[in-house]
């Protein structure tokens, strides 16, 4: 039953106004018309983003410092990192897909985990951080362009292609971008924004729903 | 009878895009910002129609030399070939990489073929202010939205061999300009499907209901 003490919200999708009701957790609520996801109702939301970020973080500092693979035909030897293949597609006169592999593989994740750990370690330590409000829609608007786990598909997409001509030598980046690829998946389906704005308006002394 | 379905936009309220509050915008017509989280308040993303028609343009113009120009080329001692995108996945599929053809028709061709194709689909439904089956058409929305991006695979896979593939006179690969193309149309894909606004297909509901 409805339960009129909770709060009215609209389906993001199409804008049907509807009750909130109380979720058991790991639940989710569905809208009654469109069945759009409306929010979710995650245990330790906050605890276990964290620690899937760190995690994170270092899979990112390894994916991008080793090399990914390497190819070896008639003794010459070729292996690069994901910066070094970027910058080597740069020199080819390639600037705008160079650019956007860069974009997409390393420049936003990174700036996903950094802003995902500061906001999260504020929330930790029982405050809002500066800026929160603008992180989080900074998060929200650049997510579709994170592509770490298409990349992953790329990677394994060419060492099959590459396996017919040369011989192939896995580098150590390939299994962090394999973690990295889960580790960002799961960050994904842990963080409840909802969590944080709750928070915000038990700060502002606003009554809502847990 | 099942309750009255009522939208926030029938209220007057607004429901904010980043942090969901429903709140009233402030009466006048001026920019409201949401008392939670300071966004700004937009009953319906600002031009979503015209935005979205644009960048799908845009991207069926450049979808044709991304087809039709030179994606990658390949060389070595013996052999030199250069391949569009249908002769690239083709050629995989006659050397015996069924599987990675398999990915790469489905990612390369299908997936921004059924792209253009839905997303016009849903634009030309919104304008004619269709009532035909609103929870189809969202579902189709949703579609395109997570899978759109799974189109950059190629732009990854050339990267990677264009990179590293460069012994001289041994083997070489070179990204050809198709890639580009082919980039900037799953790039303006993306955006198309991004500025659409899925509410605006139940909205002649509410309209009709009115009448």
């Amino acid at each position: 039953m409805p339960d009129t003490h909770l709060p009215i919200i609209a389906c993001h999708e199409c804008d049907l106004l509807q009750r909130e009701i109380l979720l058991r957790k790991g639940d989710f609520a569905t809208c009654s018309r469109c069945g759009s996801v409306l929010y979710r109702n995650l245990p330790e939301s906050l605890d276990r983003t964290l620690a899937f970020s760190l995690a994170a973080a270092v899979m990112f500092l390894l994916a991008n410092t080793f090399p990914i693979f390497g190819i070896e035909l008639q003794g010459n030897r070729m292996a690069m990192n994901l910066v070094e293949a970027v910058h080597s597609v740069w020199n080819q006169e390639m600037k705008l897909i160079a650019l956007l592999v860069l974009i997409t593989t390393v420049l936003i994740p990174a700036f996903e985990i950094i802003m995902m750990i500061y906001l999260l370690m504020s929330l930790k330590f029982q405050r809002m951080p500066p800026g929160a409000n603008l992180i989080l829609r900074m998060l929200q608007s650049v997510k579709p362009w994170g592509m770490v786990e298409i990349f992953m598909l790329g990677v394994l997409v060419s060492l099959v292609k590459l396996s017919h001509d040369f011989i192939i030598i896995p580098g150590v980046a390939i299994w962090s971008f394999g973690l990295l690829t889960v580790l960002i998946a799961a960050v994904a389906a842990s963080f409840n924004p909802r969590d944080i704005w709750i928070n915000v308006e038990r700060e502002t002394g606003r009554e809502v729903s847990g | 009878m099942s309750a009255v379905e009522v939208t926030a936009a029938e209220l007057g309220l607004c429901s904010c895009h980043v942090c969901a509050l429903v709140s009233r915008p402030v009466p006048g017509g001026g920019p409201s910002h949401c008392s939670r989280c300071g966004s700004t308040l937009h009953s319906r993303k600002p031009a979503s129609v015209t935005r979205s028609w644009a960048f799908l343009i845009a991207a069926y113009i450049l979808y044709i030399p991304a087809n039709f120009m030179i994606m990658m080329s390949t060389g070595s001692l013996v052999s030199f070939r250069s391949d569009t995108i249908l002769s690239g996945v083709v050629y995989l599929w006659v050397t015996g990489f069924w599987a990675i053809a398999i990915i790469v028709f489905i990612a390369s061709i299908m997936i921004p073929i059924l792209k253009l194709i839905a997303i016009t689909l849903l634009l030309v439904s919104v304008q004619r202010n269709s009532t035909w089956r609103p929870e189809q058409r969202t579902k189709l929305y949703r579609l395109v939205e997570l899978v759109g991006r799974w189109s950059m695979l190629d732009i990854f896979v050339v990267t990677l061999l264009a990179a590293l593939v460069q012994m001289q006179s041994l083997a070489i690969v070179k990204a050809g300009p198709a890639a580009v193309a082919f980039g900037a149309v799953v790039v303006l894909t993306m955006l198309s499907a991004l500025y659409f606004d899925p509410r605006l297909i139940w909205d002649p509901l509410h309209k009709e209901r009115k009448l």
